[in-house]
């Protein structure tokens, strides 16, 4: 467990080296594209000093590290506004969406992979299956427009876009969800069907209990272990569509505050918005593997 | 029915082959037919500057077909390279290029190519940087671990004792015996790389305009949804049908040469 903890060290120390490169990347002059053409050159060192820009590159990097420790991600070139105030204003609307779409998914993707799984190669199998199928076909910005269309354009139940109402959530919390469940049900199916030839629950059958009492009590337990690690790693996938569903429904989370700042090219907003969410992400991994090691108990007791 | 991935794929195909043998004048505009509706004029209609719906789906599969199977073959040969060198000789060098894969596997889903294709700049050039930037990393992992499993094999023990060189045992030693799961990878890669394009598009980080991309068309289709729905749900059935079909073929090839992912 402590070996795991330290691991996210290299990663995390690999993943701000490469958010910091970023901007290194610039075809040209980073702050010739981020002012424009018409800048006075007084302007131009300016931002430049602003930015360090005219330090050497690891000592650029030295102070982009210990200003992130103190928890400064540097100022909007476009509002002047300090970087980390904008985050803290957006952050808080993406992990609502994103935790809303995860129940949603959940409550989706689970009863619909163990019914495929018990009725497995038969029509309730081959809807799920296909429903599953089509999901995963549908990227976040087909099926946003879809669910748009159908249920704040035609039948007007739910608002386009925006966040006004307490019911805008609901339609992109569905895109993200949608696209997750799909997921979620394929492997669940793999899983349980796996689980149900193992040996323990012949014998949960075999000393009298009843079919329900087999498959939640026993066969369930065991096949929801693999698929909650492969659940945090798909987080992932959700905090990316994030990107995509924001913007399309106009929700103004860290997403639309990424694709925003790339529009404007407000390159500081653009690297603290990407490392953000690759933190986060690392962190959710993180946070299932250790809960998976407690929730196995052969993985518990092998240590 | 059984084989109908491979129908649809041969459709886009052709598709495909029509929009480069024939000028379908795909950026044609025609101010008098703004947005109107499918018809015998043009069988999925008009967008928003009267363009032919149509001619730009054709043009838009070529641009995305293009992009994913050359991304895939770039970061293909790149990952294998990667993977078979980390799984072969293992150790420092291992461990060193495990570390660079797992921070690119730090950042999730398309995130990374959306960080890059937003410094480098729009253009059909930087997207398919962006996209062999991140997408060689899934390849270097599949074949490392074979690899690594491979190298105690005796048949490569053999090769080697008979002094056969490093080149000679990954390329006709160990490759051959890989080649299944990466050919199921590599399809679903696809698959995620029509993805990959259009969502850049439709960011408005990839194809410029006036050219035609799944991607943009949908971002203007959705502007024009209540007016022109036909627009968009044209562009959104395509892409989605070319998507199913290679995850489905993917599915095949995964059961027929029984890779376990």
């Amino acid at each position: 467990m402590l070996k795991r903890l330290f691991g996210v060290v290299p990663v995390v120390f690999g993943v701000l080296l490469l958010t910091f490169l970023l901007v290194h990347l610039v075809p040209g002059d980073p702050v010739e594209v981020m002012l424009g053409e018409s800048a006075s050159s007084a302007d131009r060192s300016q931002l430049r000093a602003e930015l360090g820009l005219d330090k050497s590159l690891p000592l650029q990097f030295v102070n982009y590290l210990s200003r992130l420790a103190q928890g400064d991600f540097g100022n909007s070139i476009h509002s002047r506004e300090p970087v980390s105030a904008m985050l803290a204003e957006r952050l808080p609307a993406t992990i609502r969406l994103a935790l809303l779409a995860l129940v949603i998914a959940i409550a989706i993707g689970l009863p619909l992979g163990i019914i495929a799984a018990l009725r497995a190669n038969r029509w309730p199998d081959r809807i799920a299956t296909l429903t599953s199928l089509t999901f995963s076909a549908m990227p976040h910005f087909w099926l946003g427009p879809l669910l748009m269309m159908v249920f704040a354009l035609w039948l007007g139940w739910l608002p386009v876009s925006g966040m006004e109402s307490s019911a805008s959530i609901v339609l992109p919390a569905l895109t993200l969800g949608f696209g997750l469940s799909a997921i979620l049900t394929r492997m669940t199916r793999a899983s349980l069907l796996e689980v149900l030839n193992e040996d323990f629950v012949r014998t949960a059958r075999a000393k009298g209990l009843q079919e329900h009492q087999v498959i939640l009590g026993h066969a369930l337990r065991a096949a929801l272990l693999p698929v909650v690690t492969i659940l945090g790693l798909q987080l992932g996938g959700l905090l990316a569509g994030t990107v995509i569903t924001e913007t399309v429904f106009g929700w103004d989370g860290i997403g639309r505050l990424l694709v925003e700042s790339i529009e404007k090219r407000d390159y500081p907003v653009t690297q603290a918005c990407v490392l953000v969410i690759a933190l986060i992400y690392v962190l959710v991994n993180l946070c299932t593997d250790l809960l998976y090691t407690q929730l196995d108990p052969r993985v518990r007791y092998s240590r | 029915m059984k084989s109908w991935p491979v129908y649809v794929l041969a459709f886009w195909l052709c598709a495909v082959v029509v929009a480069a043998a024939f000028d379908l004048a795909p950026d044609a505009i025609r101010l008098e037919a703004i947005l109107h509706g499918p018809g015998p004029a043009a069988w999925l209609g008009n967008d928003d500057l009267g363009r032919n719906i149509l001619s730009r789906i054709l043009a838009g599969a070529q641009v995305s077909m293009t992009v994913a199977v050359l991304v895939t073959v770039i970061t293909l040969s790149f990952g294998v390279t990667v993977g078979l060198i980390a799984g072969y000789f293992g150790g420092w060098v291992d461990r060193l290029l495990m570390q660079v894969t797992d921070v690119f596997l730090a950042f999730p889903g398309i995130l990374l190519a959306i960080a890059f294709a937003a410094v480098l700049g729009p253009g059909l050039n930087n997207l398919i940087l962006a996209l062999c930037l991140t997408s060689w990393v899934g390849y270097a992992r599949l074949t490392r671990a074979q690899a690594l499993s491979l190298r105690g094999r005796q048949h490569v023990q053999a090769a080697e004792s008979l002094g056969a060189g490093t080149p000679r045992i990954m390329l006709r030693h160990m490759l051959p015996l890989l080649a299944a799961p990466l050919v199921v990878e590599a399809t679903y890669s696809i698959a995620g790389l029509v993805i990959a394009e259009a969502s850049l598009s439709f960011l408005g980080l990839g194809i410029q305009a006036p050219q035609a991309s799944w991607g943009s068309m949908l971002r203007d289709g959705v502007r024009y949804m209540l007016v022109a729905p036909h627009y968009v749900l044209a562009v959104g059935l395509s892409l989605m049908s070319l998507v199913l079909a290679v995850n489905v073929l993917g599915d095949k090839l995964r059961d027929a040469l029984d890779v376990r992912r």
